[in-house]
Formats: C-alpha cells, structure tokens, sequence
C-alpha cells in the first residue's frame, strides 16, 4: 500500500534513519553532559560520544577527526569557510572565485565579502550546469585566496569535475573549498584524492538530524586556518565556540557510518530507480533534462515540461507528491530558478521545471506512482493551454508580440 | 554503579522527559524542510511559527522580535557584532566577568579596531557598579553597547536588569544582556524590560542542546550574522534545528509553568546546602552576592588550599558528584577561572560550583556535604 504524501524532495531534506535516531536517544536522556565539563562523568561521557562521531565523519571523507569543525549546519560551514578564509588571509589578497550556480550560503556570503572590499568572480556555468575549466584558471589573479566551487549542485544534481578544480587551485597557490552537502553519504567523497582544502557538509541531508554541520579544515599539505566567527568558549580547537550538540553530533556520526557502508548499494538502486522515472517522463514531448547527465548525482533529476507551469504541475499532485520546483531555501519565491537560467534556459523552460531528489526511503512503487501522475498532470494541464495548442498549430511562440500587463 | 549526583546544572542541564516527547514527531514522521512547500514542509513551518509564538507570548514579546539560533553563543555573538556594525556602538562596555562567548568576542571587536572597549568596576561582593557605569556612560565620546550578563554562571550574582537598562535608555547606548543562565529559570517580560537583545540556550533549562534565541527588540533593525538563505525573515540562514526549536519551546513552557514551585524547590535546596557547609564545614566561603541578589540555582563556595584539598573535584568525582571549578567551557584549561580571578584573587582558595536543578534533592546534598568534610 502506498502511503501519502511521497516523498521525492530529498535535496531539501531527508527523513531521519531510524537507526540515527535510536543512536541518538540516550544522548537526550541520560548521557546529557556538556562535553566541556572535565570534571565528571557525564562531561567525559559526552566529550566521548563526540569523538567517536568525529571519527565516523572523517572516515566518511577521508579526514583526520582533528580537521572536522562541527557547526550548526551547511550553511554555519559555508559562512564560516568563506569568511574565515577571507580574514586569516588578507594579508595575501582579497580574491575569491565562485560560480553562479552555487547555493545562496556561498553567494550571500561572497555579496557580504564584496560589502567589506572584497572582490569575487563569478564563473558562468556551461550549458550542462559544469563550469569551463580553462576559464576558472584564467579568472585566478595573484591576489586570489580561495576558489569556492560546490560539489554537487542542488538543484540539478550536476558533479563538477573537483579533481580538476583542486589541481587547478593547487598550481597557483590558491586555497579551494567545497558545499558538498549534496555530495557527501550520497557518492565517494574523499578530501585527500579531491584535493578539498575546506568542505561544508549537514546531516538532515543525508538521513541525520538537523541542527549540525561540519567544516572539514584541510591540517597538513597546507595547514589552513580559518578565522572563528563565533567566539567563546574557544570550542572546536578556537574555530567554533558554543556547546556542543552532543545528540546531533551523535547522530551526524551514525549518519556517516551508514552512509559509508550503505552508499554503493543505495546509489546503485536510486540510480536504477531515477532512470526509470527519467526515461518514462522523457517519454512525454517536449519534456527535457536540466544539466549534465553523466556527471550527476545518482539520485537527482531536474526535468522541464514545455509549455506547463511549474506551480500548476506542483498543484496538480502536490497533496501526494512532496516535490519542489527547485531550491528549498527560494521554493516560496515565484521567481524561476537562477540555476535553470544559469544554463540558459527561458523564463518559460525554467518555469516548467521539477526536480525530483530520491532518497533512501523511495520505493520502485513510488516512482511508478509519479511517473502515473506527472505524465497524466502534464497531459491535462497541456490540454487545457492555448500555448500548447498553438505549439501544436506550428506557431513559433516566440514570434509573438505578448501584450503586457 | 553508584547513583550519580549532578550538581553541574548550570554547565547543561537534563533534558525533560516531557520535551523529548514533543520533539519525537519531529525526529521521526514530520522532517520536510520548513522552506519546502508542499504539506511536510507546511507543517514543518507552523511548528516553528507556533513555537516562536509560544516563546515570545511566555517572554512577553512579539513574535517578530524572537529570532532562532544555534544557542547562546550565537546569540551573543550575533548580537554585539550587530551593535558595532549596524547601529554604530563605537564602544562597548563590558564587565571581566562576562561569559567567553562575550568577552571573546568584544576583545575580538576591540582587536581588530571596530569599537573601543571599557570594562566596568566591580564592587567587593562582584555586583556591578552602576556608578561607574554611569561614569563611562556620560564620559563616552561614541554611541555605547552596553553588554552584562543578567546571571554570572560562576558565582550567581543577579544584575539590575532595569537600571542598567534605564542608563543605557538615558544615554542612548544599546544594551545586550546576556540571559542565558536566567531565561527558564525567571519571569521575564520584555514588554517592561529596557533591553534591546537578549540570549537564550535551551539547554540550559531541560531543553535540547544546539537550539538558542536572541530577542531583538523591534525598535533595533540589524543585518543578518549567518547568511545565505530567508529562513528566520531573513535574520539568520540555514535549514532550522525544527526538533530543536519545538523542544525550546517545549521546556519554556514547562520552567514557565512550574515557576513557582520550582523556583521555591531549588531555592530551598541552596539554602539547605549552605545551612550544612557552615554547619559542618565552617571554613567554607561563599563567592558572591549569595545572601542577596543571586541565582538560585548556583552556589559557588571556597575552600582553603591544603594538599588534600587541592584534589577536591577529583576526589569529588571520584565518589560520582558532578560539580566543576568554573564555567563548563574554560573547565579543560588549567587556567583559573577569570571569575574569580576578577573578583577575589587568592590563589589559596579553591572554587566549587555547585548548581542545581529541579531534580536534585535534600538526601544529595547531605551526602555531598558529608563527602565533601572527609575530603578537606
């Protein structure tokens, strides 16, 4: 039997695995110490538990415990990188490089470094949501700190090459930090062989809790520091001051042990399951996949529907269908996606897109659902649109003068 | 195992059975993401909205002014780093006594050169004196944030939220105060409190840990600290701790509810403590303004140094009692407290901090007691 609402919006947030939070309970209960007390039981206890969940996090990635940093989440990490860098190394310049398709964290953040004096450049992403190499080594000035490229884009899934980048990076003495939030418990992740200097990383993304975070802080080959931007307790080796969220914590390290042990089959059956649903819907006329199909995550889909309004598809089957036009963080907002329009698409392609994020919880019954129900909302809403009809006509649609209103 | 006797409440505290019951449905079935539109996502949302409402109704404030965050230490930075950028606080003054998430952060302000900063006298029993407040006050060539903590977490002492408050209202200076030890455990009502940010920390009142406020009046307009997304109407990104933020509220109404008897309770417990020390243990000190206006959930007591009392937290422990030497986030250092240090500098004492919650009890207190003879 199939239960509603499905959820396929996994980029936004994941269920919690009922094994995280069976590991997380006794951490609410009664291992409830600060871990900063040293002078009891229940500090040690829970200063233990943050250490073996560090542990967990770094094996996840590839890291030694000392170079994670828990925050408060992604976008804590992304603030904290980005601006962290920013001031410890002033002394060596005040450029930053970044692309137009990474998560609001990293571009709000790049604005507010602009505000301080601070120059960023843009890269423009290729029609297939990848950025062009070439033109990121030539965007490097001498006064470059930091190249900030996400792992894997939200919103359409797209892996940029991070090998390539780091290597880049690496030449010219520049620092490169990654967002992989959508990377990390979904595909290998490894800070070493990636090359990753800094990387921002959250649990609720990957079947943990939210509410916690980590900045993995490259320590050797170089030793790169960053500037706190909480300060107090002197938490974190002085990178992150505040009392530690033990149970989240705790549960971010079992998240991470299951992902490493679960990764492979997990993406090997959403893979299988995502091309079903891509194959299907690409079925429909008109109906065509955003971003770069090989180099992409294994559980992500980003689908436009010619001449349908999002907003009208997302209402045709919202009450069972959890599923979103793109981006959480802006999904209240009618604007379309700057993601979609990054790769070049019309306000009208970019309007009619859906992005489907699997997860460990979907079943083949799900996805034979949606594809039911996408492909009959699609079918309906089309029929009722006079764009449709006059597409069907052999009218060039934009050959006509609209009247504004 | 012998039962443990946790008298480090002011370091975190038990979380309440009752507040992990609230936040199970948002660690299980209801997880969308609080942006997201459809249903999950809804309820997810109306459980924030409704927790901020609970919050702000509980703190007499309007919802607006109620901001979610990762805890105190946020807070407290979001909010001084604020004054100085965004209302123009060209100098900060503070007191030695502050919590680190405070001082740190002014020092960090003062360092690099964005405000000047001034530390207020202390009088004999650690009180602020408000005289020299004033002093710095009237004598200020630049706009002042005034930034005291309502409760010292190492010795107690209660400030005078509302003359301080009515100083800085009169010189127009910004006042944060630093709530942490107090919101849970006191009535406050924003409505008649001059005071333009407070601090909260869930854990500190049988809440969850990694969830906070800051209380932002509605007359002070700041720009956002951690940024990069409109949740918390713009004022602070990134994904919100849902189950954390149920839970905030949870434990709020619950402190607020059982004020009375808990407050009255754990008051008692002090008192009974402080009654058997000096019954037994006659060359106990007590630190602070214990007798007067203090919280009643921290005693901080001295002891003279002796060989075997050096080892009193240890030995302490050793018999399954939690207390600690100072604040929980300087414990690991060898560094003695800057508490201490800032009002009674005599290396020949040893500091215990004893705090209490709803949860202690007479019988732990004689065995503490009884213990605590044996060892100086």
């Amino acid at each position: 039997m199939l239960k509603f609402p499905i959820y396929l919006d996994n980029n936004a947030t994941t269920p919690m695995d009922p094994r995280v939070l069976e590991t997380m309970i006794p951490y609410f209960t009664e291992h409830f110490g600060n871990a900063a007390s040293r002078n009891h039981p229940f500090g040690w206890e829970a200063e233990e538990a943050v250490d073996y969940a560090r542990e967990q996090v770094a094996k996840l990635v590839g890291a030694d415990p000392k170079e994670i940093i828990f925050t408060s989440g992604a976008t804590e990490g992304d603030n904290l990188a980005i601006k962290g860098v920013y001031e410890m190394y002033a002394s060596k310049g005040n450029h930053i490089i970044t692309a137009t398709t990474e998560h609001k964290a990293v571009l709000d953040t790049c604005k507010h470094i602009e505000k301080l004096g601070g120059e960023v450049t843009y890269l423009q992403v290729k029609e297939d949501g990848l950025i062009d190499l070439a033109e990121l080594e030539a965007a490097i000035r001498p006064t470059t700190i930091l190249v900030a490229i996400m792992y894997a884009n939200n919103e359409i899934g797209v892996v940029q090459p991070v090998k390539e980048i780091s290597t880049i990076a690496k030449k010219h003495g520049v620092l490169f930090f990654t967002d992989a939030v959508q990377a990390v418990g979904k595909i290998p992740v490894d800070v070493l062989k990636d090359g990753i200097d800094l990387m921002a990383f959250t649990a609720h993304k990957m079947y943990g809790p939210k509410g916690i975070g980590a900045l993995y802080v490259r320590r050797k080959n170089p030793r790169v520091k960053v500037t706190a931007q909480m300060d107090g307790g002197g938490h974190e080796r002085g990178m992150r001051s505040g009392t530690l969220n033990v149970p989240g914590i705790v549960g971010f390290g079992k998240a991470c042990e299951l992902a490493r042990l679960e990764m492979a089959d997990d993406a090997a059956r959403l893979s299988k399951l995502r091309d079903k649903l891509e194959n299907a819907l690409l079925q429909i006329e008109e109906s065509y996949v955003n971003g770069n199909r090989e180099h992409r995550l294994p559980h992500v889909a980003n689908i436009s529907f010619k001449h349908v309004e999002g907003e009208g598809l997302l209402m045709g089957f919202n009450k069972n269908i959890a599923l979103s036009s793109g981006s959480a963080c802006t999904s209240a907002s009618l604007e379309p996606s700057y993601v979609l329009k990054a790769l070049g698409l019309g306000d009208d392609l970019a309007h009619s897109s859906l992005r489907f994020g699997l997860g460990r919880f979907t079943t083949e019954e799900q996805i034979d659902y949606t594809i039911e129900q996408i492909s009959n909302t699609v079918h309906k809403l089309r029929d009722m649109s006079p764009l449709w009809e006059m597409y069907k006509e052999g009218i060039d649609l934009n050959s006509i003068e609209w009247a504004h209103h | 195992m012998k039962e443990r006797i946790y008298l480090d409440n002011a370091a975190t505290t038990p979380l309440d059975a009752e507040v992990l019951a609230a936040m199970m449905p948002y660690l299980t079935t209801h997880y969308g993401n609080p942006s997201s539109i459809y249903s999950y996502g809804r309820e997810s949302r109306l459980a924030i909205e409704n927790a901020r409402k609970l919050v702000a109704k509980l703190l007499n404030a309007h919802p607006s002014e109620i901001f979610f965050t990762s805890g105190g230490t946020e807070s407290s930075n979001m909010a001084i780093t604020a004054a100085v950028r965004d209302l123009g606080c060209l100098h900060i003054i503070s007191s030695p006594i502050e919590h680190h998430a405070t001082l740190h952060t002014v020092e960090h302000l003062h360092q690099t050169g964005a405000a000047s900063l001034s530390f207020v006298k202390l009088l004999p029993n650690g009180h602020i004196d408000l005289d020299n407040l004033a002093a710095l006050l009237e004598t200020s060539k630049d706009r002042c944030l005034v930034t005291l903590m309502h409760a010292n977490n190492e010795i107690g002492n209660l400030l005078d939220i509302y003359a301080v408050g009515d100083l800085c209202k009169q010189y127009n200076a910004i006042f944060h105060c630093d709530t942490v030890q107090t919101v849970g455990h006191y009535p406050i009502n924003l409505r008649n409190t001059p005071v333009h940010f407070i601090t909260g920390a869930a854990h500190k009142f049988h809440g969850p840990k990694g969830v906070g406020i800051l209380y932002i009046n509605e007359n002070v307009k700041i720009k956002p600290f951690v940024l990069g997304g409109a949740q918390e109407r713009n004022m602070r990104a990134g994904t919100e701790n849902l189950y954390g933020i149920v839970g905030f509220a949870k434990a709020l109404e619950i402190a607020s509810a059982n004020y009375e008897s808990d407050s009255t309770y754990i008051k008692s417990v002090k008192l009974y403590m402080m009654e058997q020390l000096q019954k037994h243990i006659p060359e106990v000190v007590f630190n602070g303004d214990v007798a007067g206006s203090s919280l009643y959930t921290v005693l901080s007591i001295s002891i003279p140094q002796t060989e075997r009392s050096e080892m009193v937290l240890f030995n302490l422990d050793i018999h399954n009692i939690c207390a600690s030497g100072g604040s929980a986030c300087a414990s690991g250092s060898n560094v003695s407290s800057h508490v201490m240090q800032a009002i009674n500098n005599n290396p020949n004492l040893i500091t215990i901090r004893f705090s209490f919650s709803k949860y202690n009890t007479y019988k732990e207190i004689d065995t503490v007691v009884r213990l605590l003879k044996e060892m100086i």
